[in-house]
């Protein structure tokens, strides 16, 4: 009898290899006029191949020839898949880290001060459900550069489930256990950092992990909207050019990065959790 | 593309001397034709050259300006076929002739266009011709005023309906359509609008007009989202090669010579930056009758196509830049000025602009609509460059413009938006 975890993988790639089997047939062959073309017949295209959706084998061969060149530079406006995805991970992890710094050590006051929490909670639930798409053009008229405005929306877009996450974390610390510190005097900076923060850790991470996943998901859709570098910028401009062959891998690859930024955060969760 | 680079030289190098020659003669076009009829323009200004230092009098209207204050500069664009002159001085050499070191930078819609460069981000901006009027006015954005130096293209644009609709050329079958335009404020909502409404449909009733950025508007065609559009190439002419949709007709027929994309930027450019401006507008005015000749379309098209400017088969490019084109009715049709590139602003474009805004409730009350024209349209500027480039310029600033049969005075603007049986109340 195989391992749980063998069996498991080999469901994976019988899947995978079924479904792309089933992709490949599924995409009829197009119908390409072959030999004397008149005038109208080229000037429509007629010998060359149509824009649809590709076989799994075509968009194979696009992201080989894509990642085999990841990072040159042809201008502007044409750079790398590689260079793409370096702009938009740049601008997730700084918008990111500002969010962190900011939402942390906020989420803290609320979590120990009960004032602090009835007093911020009003704000708090109103700008939390606003779509980060929507400070865009707020960001960009106020902020006026494009650059950092995407950032901008990052941050705003990440700062919430960090802060009710550590808010929840921090208020959630078994009362026992700050009690145990009162009576050994300890004061309440080294409470904070040596009770507290590691009891509120595991909830802290899980709601970095949130945030993560959301910055990954608006970047892409605020570098459709503005333009310039980053992955969504590739998506754009592939989509301008109907290039659906294109546009599937740079979904695959925006997958791809995703899982790798939120499997990180995973690791981080694992090396905070801990039993009671 | 150094041969490009040659021939423009040349080219530039023989304007100089045109300039010479006129200058010679004064402005009495008369005198220097005749003269140069008589021996011809080449001898004529070797001639002139025995007599006068040519060379130096070429070097001296070349550095006339004074270097620019800033070199490097950014400059936006929507990947259409209509920021031809903008996009292609960039490969073909045009802004490094007149010293800078510009960028041409893809942008995503023009509300963007318009808010990167509100915010400095672009020093200079391709953009519709109605947008600098209404940013000036603040109409969609707040008032900064604008300039609109210098025309891009003129006609270039087509009305595309989907291949379901094969049977319905008849405008007046139209009612219950949606149709697709690129910018509230463009030439294509209010050609689209004028157009429809001469055929007794009420655009703001009898059909839908949706703002949808124009490489979106394929898919949406073929969605069944769209039942067509107005919208800027190469997506009129992608429609048919993708076998989407037909031309049901080209703008130009609605209005022979109409405005479509700009060269706009905000007024402070042209101000704290006056040599920079003067040698910006130089190399765009320079692509731009570069652009306008037909035996250069072919080279131009293959330069631009590439991923880095409009990011489109070079057969489609060529199709809207050379005007031989299939119309998705199976015919091969022959427009040479189909698009053509022509960069002088007529301030009676701007009227008209302003008439059709008016018309359509875009703005309202007491509209000043020469003042503004005049405010954003730099006939004046263009005409210099123009001339200093040693092409010819019109005289005047204004002219009237015939659009479907019906003539436009600028002189009555309120009279003629009066003139509509349709408009908004």
């Amino acid at each position: 009898m195989l391992s749980e975890n063998k069996r498991a993988a080999i469901w994976s790639v019988t899947l995978l290899l079924v479904s792309l089997f089933v992709w490949e047939i599924s995409i009829p062959a197009q119908q390409i006029t072959t030999g004397e073309l008149t005038e109208y017949e080229l000037l429509i295209g007629a010998g060359t191949p149509k824009a649809g959706v590709p076989p799994p084998s075509q968009v194979l061969v696009k992201a080989w020839e894509e990642l085999s060149n990841p990072f040159y530079d042809a201008g502007p406006n044409d750079k790398g898949i590689g260079i793409q995805i370096g702009y938009s991970i740049y601008r997730v992890l700084t918008g990111y880290f500002m969010a962190a710094l900011i939402a942390i050590p906020l989420g803290f006051l609320i979590g120990m001060s009960t004032v602090a929490y009835k007093a911020l909670n009003p704000f708090i639930q109103v700008l939390r459900p606003i779509s980060p798409l929507a400070w865009m053009p707020l960001a960009l008229f106020v902020i006026q550069d494009s650059e950092a405005s995407a950032i901008f929306v990052i941050f705003i877009c990440s700062i919430w489930p960090m802060l009710i996450n550590t808010a929840f974390g921090v208020a959630g610390v078994r009362e026992d256990w700050v009690n145990v510190a009162r009576t050994h005097e300890l004061s309440a900076f080294k409470t904070a950092f040596t009770v507290i923060l590691p009891a509120a850790a595991p909830t802290i991470v899980t709601g970095m992990r949130i945030s993560i996943g959301i910055a990954w998901l608006v970047i892409v859709a605020a570098e459709m909207l503005v333009g310039g570098t980053g992955i969504g910028y590739y998506v754009w401009n592939e989509w301008n050019n109907l290039d659906l062959t294109s546009v599937i891998f740079s979904i695959l690859m925006i997958g791809v990065v995703g899982m790798l930024l939120d499997s990180a955060l995973g690791l981080l969760q694992r090396r905070v959790a801990y039993t009671e | 593309m150094p041969a490009a680079h040659m021939s423009s030289e040349e080219m530039l190098e023989q304007a100089v001397e045109s300039a010479i020659v006129r200058s010679v003669f004064g402005h009495s076009d008369i005198g220097r034709r005749s003269f140069m009829g008589m021996v011809g323009g080449t001898t004529a200004a070797a001639a002139l050259a025995s007599v006068f230092p040519m060379n130096e009098a070429k070097a001296r209207i070349l550095e006339n300006l004074g270097p620019p204050e800033k070199t490097d500069l950014n400059i936006g664009f929507v990947p259409i076929t209509c920021a031809t002159p903008i996009i292609m001085a960039e490969p073909l050499g045009f802004y490094a002739r007149y010293g800078l070191n510009a960028k041409v930078i893809k942008t995503a819609g023009w509300a963007v266009a318009r808010d990167k460069s509100l915010s400095g981000e672009y020093d200079a901006s391709h953009m519709l011709s109605p947008m600098p009027l209404a940013m000036t006015m603040g109409a969609g954005s707040i008032a900064e005023p604008y300039i609109m130096p210098a025309i891009e293209n003129i006609n270039g644009q087509a009305i595309v309906l989907s291949n379901e609709h094969l049977d319905k050329r008849d405008p007046s079958q139209w009612k219950g359509f949606t149709f697709g335009v690129p910018f509230e404020y463009s030439m294509h909502n209010f050609l689209l609008r004028y157009y429809v409404a001469e055929f007794g449909l009420d655009p703001d009733v009898d059909i839908q007009i949706r703002v949808v950025p124009p490489p979106e508007m394929v898919a949406n065609l073929r969605a069944g989202n769209l039942d067509g559009y107005l919208s800027p190439d190469p997506f009129n002419q992608r429609a048919v090669y993708e076998g989407i949709g037909f031309i049901h007709i080209l703008t130009k027929e609605i209005w022979e010579g109409h405005p479509c994309c700009a060269f706009a930027a905000p007024l402070s450019f042209a101000t704290e930056l006056p040599n920079t401006y003067g040698a910006l507008l130089k190399s765009i005015i320079d692509a731009t009758q570069y652009a306008s000749k037909a035996e250069n379309r072919v080279e131009i098209s293959e330069a631009i196509a590439p991923a880095n400017y409009l990011n489109q088969p070079v057969t489609v490019i060529q199709q809207v830049l050379t005007g031989t084109y299939a119309d998705g009715l199976g015919e091969v049709q022959r427009v040479p000025d189909r698009i053509d590139f022509d960069p002088f602003p007529w301030q009676s474009m701007g009227v008209w602009i302003l008439t059709q805004m008016k018309r359509w409730g875009y703005i309202e009350g007491d509209v000043d609509y020469k003042g503004i024209a005049e405010q954003v349209y730099l006939a004046s500027d263009a005409r210099k460059i123009m001339t200093d480039l040693g092409y010819d310029a019109p005289a005047e600033n204004y002219k009237s413009h015939m659009i479907m049969g019906k003539s436009f005075d600028y002189n009555q603007p309120e009279a003629y938006i009066d003139s509509f049986a349709i408009k908004a109340n």
